[in-house]
C-alpha cells in the first residue's frame, strides 16, 4: 500500500479517489466511485478516501468494513421493516386474552399461519434476540458508516485548495470557459462575498463557498438516533425505568411494586361513570358496544411511605404522604414515581349478609349474620342461642369432581358451608350456601341459611411509571430533527474560478438544488464579463 | 512502507477494536438484561433475597437469614392450587427425618383470608412452619408466576435447585438431600 503523491504536490492517503488538494482524479482509484473518462465526475464524499480497501488484514478491519458498507445498512433496515411488519400481522403475546396458552392459542385463532407464527417466535418479536440484534447491528452499521465517512470528508474539504486541476473544472456538472482578457474579478469577488460566499485565493484562483455545515447534518442526525437509542437501552436499567401494574381493592392497602418495597398505596374509592344509555347521542354507539361505555373512570388514593426499614413480608411503618386520584390521563405523582389508571374490575364481593329462618317457612328469622369475605370469622352467634360456625369458605367456588374447591383467593363466586348449631343441639345441622345454589346437607335440616344482602367493591388497575430515559429520547429527537433541518435546508455551494491565458474558466458544485446554484452563477457573474456556464448534465441528456 | 503509516494503521486498529469491543458490549447488556426480564423465580446458584413472614397465626415471625448455614426449602402455596395440597404429605412424611439433619422446611402460603387456612391445617396436620404471605409481597419478589413453586437453598445460602410445578415424593427427597448440610 502507498499514499498517493499528487502532481499538485499534494499527498493523499490510500482510497483516494479525487486529490484532496487539486481535486485531479487518482487514475488507478477511479473505480471506487464509479467514475469513466466519458462522463461527469461522481462527487460523492468529494472522492475522499473512505473505508480504504487495504486495511482488510485483519478480522476487526473485516468487520468494520462489512458495518462500513451502505448497501449492509440498507438491507438491515428493510428486514427489520419486514419483520416489525409481519410481527403486526398477529396479536403479540401481551396483548392476547389473560389466561390462555401461547402455544395452543395462535393454532386455534389462526390455524397454520398462526402456529407458524409462533413457532417462529414472532407472537414475541419485539423483545426477542434476534429482532435485537438487528436493531444493534443497524446501531453499529450507522456508527461505523457515518464515521467511515464523516472524517474523510471532513479532512478533504478542509484540506481543499482553491486552485483546482483542469480536469477537476472540466468534469464538474457546471462548468463553462470564457475567452475574454476583460473580466473584472475584483467585481466578482465583491458580488460573491455580496452572496454570503466564503471566498478563498490562490495564484489567481478562486474558491467561493458556502454553507458547509449542510454537509453534516446527516451525521448530526445519526449522532441524534444513536443517543435515541442508547437512550432506549437506558430502559433496561432498573433504576432508570421501570414499568408495573397492580391490582388494588377498595380499603386494601397495598405495597407500590417497582418502588422496592418503599411505598403503599390505599384504595379509598374507586368511581366509574357510564356514558348516559338515555342520551340520544350515544345510544346507537352504546347499542353497537352491546354493554355500558365507560366516560371516566378514578381512584381515589393514600399513598404511604414506609418509614422503617425494608423487609420483604414484614408488616410495615407507614406515613402518609398524599391523597390524590388517578383518572386517566390524569396520574398521580409522588417522588418520580407516576400512577396511571389503566384498569379495572367491578363488584367483587366484599361482605354478605344471611339469615337463619325454618326451612319451610321465609317468615320466620333466627337472626342475621354478616361475612366479611375478605376475613370471615369462624363462628357467628345468633339471637335465641343460635351457633353458626363457618366451616368451609370458598372465595371463588366452583365443583372439581364432585367436590368443592376455591379456584382461587379472590371472592368472586362465594360460597360456604354452614355448619347451624340450634340452642342446646351438639350436632349441627349441614348446609351449603353460594350464590343461586342453597343445598341441604342432610335432606333432614330444619333451618335454612339465606343470603339476604350483600355489598361489592371495586378493584382498581393502576400502571406504575418512572422514567429517567425520557431526557435521553428526546436529546436524541432534538438533535436528530437539527440534524435533518440542518442538511435539508441549506445546501453545500461551491464555484470555482481559474484564470486561463486567454481568458477564465468556471466551474460549480452543489450537493443538491442545483437551479439555484445556477441562479446565483447567473448574479455573480452579471457584469463581471464571465458569461454563464453551462450545465453539462443538461447538454447530455 | 513508512513507519508513520504503520503507526497510523496500529492506531486506526486500536480504535476501531475499542470502538467496536464497546458496542458488542452494549448489545450484550441489552440481550442479557431482555431475557433476564422474562425469566420466572430466582435463579440458579443467586443468593436469594431475605425476607420476614409471620408464622401462620401467630406473632412470631421468621426471616429467611435465620437459617444461615442450614439447607431451607421454601414452597410456595396455596390452598385453591390443588397440586400445591398433594405434596404437603410428602413434604410432612421427610420433615421430621431432613429437621434433624439441619434442613428446614418453609411453606409460605399466598391465600388472603386466614379461615380457609385454618380449616386446611386442622384438616392436613402440618408440622413444618406455615408463612403467611398475605400480600403476596415475597411471592413478587421472588418473581413466582406459577403454583407450587419450590426453591431448594444450599447451607451456602444460594439457590441450589427450583422447581415451578408438582413434584413427586422421590424427587423431593432427593432435592432435600442436596441441600443438607454435610457434616
Amino acid at each position: 500500500m502507498n499514499e498517493i503523491k499528487c502532481e499538485c504536490g499534494h499527498v493523499n492517503p490510500e482510497g483516494t479517489v479525487l486529490c484532496e488538494s487539486c481535486g485531479k482524479p487518482v487514475a488507478d482509484n477511479q473505480h471506487l466511485n464509479g467514475n469513466d473518462d466519458q462522463k461527469l465526475l461522481n462527487m460523492r464524499y468529494d472522492g475522499s478516501a473512505r473505508r480504504s480497501q487495504t486495511y482488510n488484514r485483519t478480522i476487526i478491519d473485516k468487520v468494520w468494513n462489512f458495518f462500513s458498507s451502505v448497501k449492509v445498512g440498507v438491507t438491515l433496515i428493510v428486514i427489520t421493516l419486514i419483520a416489525s411488519a409481519v410481527g403486526t400481522i398477529f396479536p403479540q403475546e401481551m396483548y392476547i386474552p389473560p389466561g390462555s396458552n401461547a402455544a395452543t392459542h395462535y393454532e386455534n385463532q389462526y390455524g397454520l399461519a398462526g402456529q407458524i407464527y409462533y413457532q417462529l417466535g414472532f407472537h414475541n418479536l419485539f423483545t426477542s434476540w434476534w429482532y435485537m440484534v438487528l436493531l444493534a447491528m443497524i446501531g453499529i452499521s450507522i456508527v461505523i458508516a457515518s464515521l467511515d465517512r464523516f472524517i474523510p470528508l471532513y479532512k478533504t474539504l478542509k484540506t481543499q485548495k482553491p486552485k483546482r486541476h483542469d480536469k477537476f473544472l472540466k468534469k464538474q456538472r457546471i462548468f463553462g470557459t470564457t475567452e475574454s482578457t476583460e473580466v473584472n474579478m475584483e467585481l466578482l469577488k465583491n458580488n460573491l462575498k455580496k452572496h454570503r460566499f466564503k471566498v478563498k485565493e490562490e495564484d489567481g484562483s478562486i474558491l467561493a463557498e458556502k454553507n458547509r455545515f449542510s454537509r453534516w447534518g446527516p451525521y448530526v442526525n445519526h449522532i441524534g438516533l444513536i443517543i435515541f437509542l442508547l437512550g432506549s437501552l437506558l430502559r433496561f436499567v432498573p433504576a432508570m425505568y421501570i414499568d408495573e401494574f397492580i391490582w388494588v381493592r377498595e380499603g386494601e392497602t397495598k405495597v407500590i411494586n417497582g418502588t422496592d418495597g418503599e411505598y403503599y398505596i390505599r384504595n379509598d374509592e374507586f368511581l366509574l361513570e357510564n356514558y348516559d344509555e338515555n342520551d340520544e347521542r350515544f345510544q346507537e354507539a352504546i347499542q353497537r358496544n352491546g354493554q355500558p361505555v365507560p366516560k371516566t373512570y378514578q381512584t381515589n388514593a393514600t399513598i404511604f411511605k414506609r418509614t422503617d426499614d425494608v423487609v420483604v413480608g414484614a408488616d410495615p411503618e407507614l406515613e402518609e404522604i398524599k391523597q390524590a386520584e388517578a383518572r386517566v390521563n390524569h396520574p398521580i405523582k409522588f417522588d418520580n414515581f407516576t400512577l396511571y389508571q389503566a384498569s379495572y374490575q367491578q363488584n367483587e364481593f366484599r361482605d354478605m349478609t344471611f339469615e337463619l329462618h325454618d326451612m319451610d317457612d321465609e317468615d320466620t328469622t333466627y337472626g342475621e349474620f354478616t361475612v366479611d369475605l375478605s376475613d370471615p370469622d369462624s363462628e357467628y352467634e345468633l339471637d335465641n342461642g343460635y351457633r353458626v360456625v363457618l366451616d368451609s369458605y370458598f372465595p371463588e367456588y366452583e365443583l372439581n369432581d364432585g367436590e368443592p374447591v376455591s379456584k382461587s383467593k379472590y371472592p368472586k363466586n362465594p360460597a360456604f358451608v354452614f355448619n347451624v348449631y340450634p340452642p342446646d343441639e351438639s350436632e349441627p345441622e349441614v348446609s351449603f350456601a353460594g350464590i343461586g345454589a342453597n343445598v341441604d346437607g342432610s335432606g333432614e335440616n330444619d333451618h335454612k341459611v339465606n343470603l339476604v344482602d350483600f355489598d361489592v367493591r371495586d378493584v382498581t388497575g393502576l400502571t406504575i411509571r418512572k422514567d429517567y430515559t425520557l431526557p435521553f429520547i428526546a436529546l436524541g429527537g432534538a438533535i436528530f430533527m437539527i440534524g435533518v433541518i440542518q442538511g435539508m435546508y441549506w445546501n453545500h455551494r461551491r464555484i470555482w474560478i481559474k484564470p486561463k491565458e486567454d481568458g477564465v474558466w468556471i466551474a460549480g458544485h452543489t450537493n443538491k438544488n442545483w437551479v439555484a446554484l445556477k441562479r446565483e452563477i447567473e448574479k455573480v457573474t452579471k457584469d463581471t464579463g464571465v458569461s454563464s456556464p453551462a450545465d453539462q448534465q443538461e447538454l447530455k441528456g | 512502507m513508512k513507519e508513520t503509516t504503520i503507526e497510523k494503521k496500529k492506531k486506526r486498529l486500536v480504535f476501531r477494536s475499542i470502538l467496536l469491543a464497546v458496542m458488542v458490549g452494549l448489545v450484550v447488556f441489552a440481550l442479557i438484561s431482555n431475557h433476564n426480564e422474562d425469566k420466572n423465580v430466582v435463579a440458579k446458584g443467586e443468593e436469594p433475597p431475605d425476607f420476614q413472614l409471620k408464622k401462620f397465626g401467630t406473632e412470631e415471625t421468621v426471616s429467611l437469614s435465620d437459617y444461615e448455614g442450614q439447607g431451607v426449602m421454601i414452597n410456595f402455596w396455596a390452598t385453591y392450587c390443588e397440586p400445591c395440597k398433594d405434596e404437603m404429605p410428602y413434604m410432612e412424611e421427610l420433615y421430621d427425618d431432613y429437621k434433624e439433619q439441619g434442613v428446614e422446611i418453609l411453606a409460605v402460603n399466598l391465600d388472603s383470608t386466614n379461615l380457609v387456612v385454618e380449616r386446611f391445617l386442622s384438616e392436613y396436620g402440618l408440622s413444618f412452619p406455615i408463612l403467611h404471605d398475605k400480600d403476596g409481597q415475597v411471592m413478587d419478589e421472588y418473581d413466582v408466576g406459577q403454583l407450587p413453586s419450590t426453591l431448594f437453598i444450599n447451607p451456602e445460602g444460594e439457590v441450589e435447585e427450583e422447581v415451578v410445578g408438582p413434584l413427586t415424593l422421590d424427587k423431593l427427597e432427593g432435592y432435600l438431600d442436596e441441600i443438607t448440610p454435610k457434616s
